[in-house]
């Protein structure tokens, strides 16, 4: 149900933006978000996109792994 | 893949697993729940027990919208799949969910109409194909599902389709979380908290699990990084005794979580007590809709008659309500691989992939 997997916007289309995973490309309502733009990157659920990935927040994660090990 | 690969680090992996194994509580009794399905089903899937120490329990929770659907719902929405003229649109993972008698899919191959739907807008598109059917939806989920449904719903009053109806079996996290940490049996140490519910309700959304329960929760990712993080944060939090809601997946979720997504549930549904498989009717757990989207509610249009669904015979060996609440393994279960399979279930933790007893027959 609750698969993660963050997809890049490819194209914003009204109500509906074009969005990319490994290759596949599928049209997510972004109706739930503001300010999207080509290139960031949302997590999509039940065809609808619920929330933007940050990637300062991502990368931050990562350090602080990479401390902590 | 971006944001997957990085998280998939296997040498980091095994390094926070050998700082965890070095944490001073090898004498504690550390009782973990992930809330969450997903979550569950990660842990078997990238192995992520081996790396633990032994004295950890992971117990899988009740985040697993389809094993809690009720046997009183699965019953309705097989009444509603045989009523004229009547197509029920469903997620696909509910087809399988036993009823009291029956399931939908058993149903389908009886004649009647159920077809299975990705998203609550395929629902819209079935409807506006299908003019002459009437067609039911059947909203399950949590926080992350509501605001789906609540944008398919406003959507279906501006194009005032007048076939489509939902039936709500929409479920809130906290408050059966809550119910959970009442109960003395479970003695839990600290909650994984659910990564998507979270992107919706936001981690502020868990204050209460600290400050009056007193013992620390972590929201995680997906991925086995993510998840071995959680634990080691959670691990940290009962070793130094001071309990806190901690947030590892900040790249998704945030304090306030998403408001226009809480917005969108405020405007289409109200709080009512919900009946969960296994753990009863819980106060202010579930969604209805609003009096102001009532001509969508297929429970005020065309009501039930109730007293043929009281359930006289649950499936009575069947401990699927154990497993929600974590008292039991899957694999205590007397029915469990024995007349208990995902080929034939006879409950619903045993149908969805993410279902705690279909994890564990997959991979225990």
């Amino acid at each position: 149900m609750c698969l993660g997997i963050p997809m890049k916007v490819k194209r914003i289309r009204g109500e509906f933006a074009d969005v990319e995973s490994a290759r596949l490309v599928r049209a997510v309502n972004i109706q739930m978000l503001s300010g999207l733009e080509p290139g960031d990157y949302v997590i999509v659920h039940a065809g609808f996109a619920i929330q933007k990935l940050d990637p300062r927040k991502a990368e931050e994660t990562l350090r602080l792994i990479r401390e902590i090990t | 893949m971006k944001y997957i690969d990085e998280f998939r680090n296997q040498r980091l992996i095994k390094k926070i697993s050998e700082r965890i194994l070095a944490l001073p509580l090898a004498r504690r009794r550390v009782r973990i729940m992930e809330v969450c399905g997903t979550h569950t089903q990660a842990f078997f899937r990238f192995g992520l027990k081996d790396l633990l120490p032994g004295n950890f329990e992971f117990i899988s929770g009740p985040g697993c919208p389809v094993c809690v659907s009720s046997q009183e719902y699965i019953d309705k929405a097989i009444a509603y799949a045989q009523q004229k003229d009547t197509v029920v649109a469903t997620f696909a993972d509910m087809l399988r969910v036993p009823g009291t008698h029956s399931s939908l899919e058993k149903e389908k191959a009886r004649s009647a109409r159920v077809v299975t739907a990705y998203s609550a807008l395929d629902a819209l598109d079935f409807s506006r194909k299908n003019p002459r059917k009437r067609v039911v939806f059947l909203a399950v989920g949590f926080e992350t599902t509501a605001p789906t449904i609540a944008l398919s719903l406003i959507r279906a009053r501006q194009e005032k389709l007048k076939n489509l109806f939902f039936f709500s079996s929409l479920k809130l996290i906290p408050p059966v979380m809550r119910l959970l940490l009442k109960d003395q049996r479970l003695r839990l140490s600290a909650f994984l908290c659910p990564g998507h519910v979270s992107a919706i309700i936001g981690s502020k959304a868990y204050d209460f699990i600290p400050r009056v329960y007193g013992i620390p929760c972590c929201v995680a990712g997906f991925e086995p990084m993510d998840i071995m993080e959680g634990v080691y944060s959670i691990a940290r939090s009962i070793i130094r005794r001071k309990p806190s809601v901690m947030n590892q997946y900040s790249r998704v979720v945030t304090g306030a979580g998403n408001r226009k997504a809480l917005g969108l549930i405020d405007e289409v549904f109200k709080t009512t007590d919900a009946a969960w498989r296994g753990l009863g009717r819980v106060a202010s757990s579930g969604l209805s809709l609003r009096d102001a989207f009532a001509a969508f509610d297929i429970e005020k249009v065309a009501p039930l008659k109730l007293q043929r669904f009281v359930v006289k015979h649950p499936a009575a060996a069947c401990r699927c309500g154990d497993v929600l609440k974590g008292l039991i393994r899957p694999d205590e279960c007397a029915l469990f691989k024995t007349r208990c399979s995902p080929a034939s279930p006879w409950g619903p933790c045993m149908v969805s992939s993410e279902g705690a007893c279909s994890v564990y027959y997959a991979y225990a």
